[in-house]
């Protein structure tokens, strides 16, 4: 008896019985289907999280933090200048293992104005042109600070989207891009001339969903607009970025740090030092070399510290992890459970066949085609069920969408649908062992007597 | 040599402490196309000699000699290649598989033997013109009446040109005239030389045979009992045509 016809064999029998074999594969369809729709969820939350983790500037990037004093250097506490541009020239000059150096002062309680209309930008900051890759941003219109712009002080400044659409009007209200360079805007009052603009940063799940706004009519809305739904859509990390407003770092320094400082200097200390190792590799190493440049210009104190994104991304793996195990448990266990049921249904079957498998064996069926027919009905009843289980899952995804709708979009990945139709085989070899040894084993003269 | 030699084989069945001896040292021979009859009452072993002979049993003692195999000692495997091709079943209710068509039944054995698609089907046909029912090929079991049933399990006893036709009351479960029929199929069967073991406890059929082996008490009968053998005038006057 050859392969095809064993398994052509199989597929009649589930059709001879279609009710009975539709319930027996829904355990198989439920566990596969779970199983493809949680690894789903857990692919969304893990490319939400990365893409999170990217927008923040990458796994590269150590923040250099001020830190008080340690208890054994408080005694001179009061020597403590900060971290200041001398301690950035410094890094570059020194610490070759850093391959980005980039300084910002922060702006506190920053206000935008432009006539009626206002805005509080999440980040308004003097900065170094080493900025845009260091967080990685991108320029979309206009340009960036010149080393002129710098030397002078100018009251220059670039945005981004986000302060565009409170300050200008937003492409979807307006209905077509506004690109507002030359513009004048007042940050805390002083005038400053936008000279360029930055990429609109947003997640996949917004992007999609953007696009499809786009696609629905307009329905005309009566009353105020509100906020919809609690908090931001879309993540924070995007929308921290799309509202940054960047001046250059000595315009920051002269026009909003001359009432603080001693000695008619305004106060130097920089809000953040970022840097960015050149090899990931070594990031222990270049934090060591630039931990020893600063122990030199703070002579000796230790009023900084190194925060990297490595313990972020820990956290991360860890959490899929979790995710990935107690999802994968569960959806197991339904597959087991799946598994008992084509047991269970495979020993009925075959207890109503005894006197067919016993005319088989008279007719000089052998223990082993019994075996091998017993054990393919079982397998063709997992792989209907797993193929079933895989449409059910796109629908299964839809649904968890519809009812707990999250800015991470689920993804279907064909790993885990190779995974999931691989256990139900699997679980269908399984269950099907045994009702196929007991057959194989059957004495054809007592299954031939039975009644 | 004959086709099937039984030498002093005892089959043993322990039940429960006892012993049972279902056959005592039997022996006999069947010729080639020879046309014969097991008889005996029920309970007297002649099922378990039918099953060693149709090789779907092994004897505890003694040796049996099929085609010039020796059987008593071959793995379940081996059973199972020699009794798809040497032996051919046929059985009081008929067993066919009531999912398959009248073809695919008759096809079964040679699924089991590994034959073409192609031949299976030729030779299925061959053997269903046999038994005249190859106007009925696509039929189910079911729509079929009992003779025709019968037939049909014939035609596939038949299939794979077995050596030996082995049938277990094959009237048991046909009213008097479609048996005559079956047994008149029989007869024409052997007839074309083939070799043909009828098991019974009807003395109506065992009158059809030239030969009869009666069992009794799980031994070979010295005399037969004529009432049993159907060698009592009356019956077998019944028989019309012989």
């Amino acid at each position: 008896m050859n392969f095809f016809n064993t398994i052509a064999v199989g597929f009649k029998e589930v059709w001879a019985h279609k009710f009975r074999s539709m319930l027996t594969m829904l355990g198989i369809i439920l566990g596969v289907a779970s199983l493809v729709a949680m690894s789903a969820l857990v692919k969304g939350m893990e490319n939400g999280m990365k893409e999170t983790m990217v927008a923040m500037g990458g796994a590269d990037k150590v923040l250099i933090e001020a830190q008080a004093v340690p208890a054994y250097q408080e005694h001179r506490a009061d020597e403590s200048t900060g971290r200041t541009l001398f301690d950035v020239e410094a890094l570059r000059l020194n610490a070759p293992m850093l391959k980005l150096v980039s300084p910002e002062m922060e702006i506190r309680g920053p206000i935008l104005t432009r006539g009626e209309k206002m805005v509080n930008p999440s980040e308004c900051v003097g900065v170094w042109p080493e900025v845009l890759e260091m967080n990685l941003h991108t320029l979309r219109h206009g340009r960036f600070f010149t080393a002129m712009d710098e030397e002078s002080a100018s009251s220059v400044c670039v945005i981004g989207t986000g302060i565009r659409d409170d300050l200008f009007g937003s492409p979807e209200k307006v209905g077509y891009e506004i690109v507002p360079i030359g513009e004048l805007i007042e940050v805390n009052g002083q005038p400053f001339t936008i000279v360029g603009m930055l990429e609109h940063y947003e997640g996949e799940q917004e992007k999609k969903e953007r696009e499809l706004a786009k696609k629905v009519a307009d329905e005309t809305k009566s009353g105020p607009t509100r906020m919809k739904g609690w908090g931001r859509r879309g993540g924070w990390a995007f929308w921290r970025k799309n509202y940054t407003l960047f001046m250059p770092l000595n315009t920051a320094w002269l026009r909003f740090r001359a009432s603080t400082g001693t000695n008619n200097v305004p106060d130097p200390r920089l809000s953040d030092i970022d840097v960015k190792v050149a090899d990931f590799e070594s990031l222990e190493s270049s934090i060591q070399q630039a931990r020893n440049v600063l122990m030199m210009t703070h002579k000796g104190l230790e009023d900084f510290n190194f925060r990297t994104q490595e313990n972020q991304l820990d956290s991360i793996n860890l959490q899929i992890k979790n995710a990935r195990l107690s999802g994968g448990i569960i959806a197991g266990i339904s597959l087991l459970v799946g598994g008992i049921g084509i047991m269970n249904i495979m020993l009925a079957s075959i207890n109503e066949r005894i006197r067919e498998i016993g005319l088989c064996k008279a007719l000089g069926a052998t223990g082993l085609a019994i075996f091998t027919q017993i054990l393919v009905e079982s397998v063709v009843i997992a792989v209907l069920g797993a193929a079933l289980g895989l449409v059910a899952s796109n629908g299964l995804v839809e649904l968890l969408v519809l009812v707990a709708p999250s800015q991470n979009a689920p993804v279907i990945t064909p790993e885990a649908m190779g995974i999931a139709v691989a256990f139900s085989i699997g679980v269908g070899i399984l269950a099907g062992f045994l009702p196929a040894i007991k057959a194989a084993k059957l004495n054809p003269i007592q299954a031939l007597r039975y009644e | 040599m004959a086709l099937v030699e039984v030498r002093n084989i005892s089959k043993i069945y322990h039940l429960g402490g006892e012993e049972i001896r279902a056959l005592d040292d039997v022996s006999l021979d069947i010729g080639s196309g020879e046309f014969i009859s097991i008889i005996g009452p029920s309970g007297s072993g002649k099922s378990t000699l039918m099953h060693i002979l149709g090789c779907l049993d092994t004897p505890t003692k003694g040796t049996i000699t099929l085609d010039g195999t020796m059987i008593q000692d071959a793995s379940q495997r081996q059973l199972a290649g020699i009794r798809n091709k040497k032996i051919g079943f046929v059985f009081q209710f008929f067993n066919l598989l009531p999912k398959l068509n009248v073809l695919q039944n008759v096809e079964l054995p040679m699924i089991y033997g590994g034959q073409s698609s192609r031949e299976r089907k030729e030779r299925a046909m061959e053997a269903l013109k046999m038994v005249e029912l190859e106007n009925r090929s696509k039929h189910r079991p079911s729509q079929l009446s009992g003779g025709q049933q019968q037939r049909v399990a014939i035609a596939r006893s038949l299939v794979n040109d077995p050596r030996i036709i082995l049938a277990d009351e094959p009237t048991g479960n046909l009213d008097s005239h479609t048996g005559e029929n079956i047994l008149k199929l029989f007869r024409n069967l052997s007839e074309e030389g083939r070799t043909i073991i009828l098991v019974t406890h009807d003395p109506e059929i065992a009158a059809v045979t030239p030969r009869k082996i009666e069992i009794r008490d799980g031994k070979v009968a010295t005399k037969l009992d004529a009432k049993l053998a159907g060698l009592d005038r009356s019956i077998s006057n019944g028989m019309g045509g012989h």
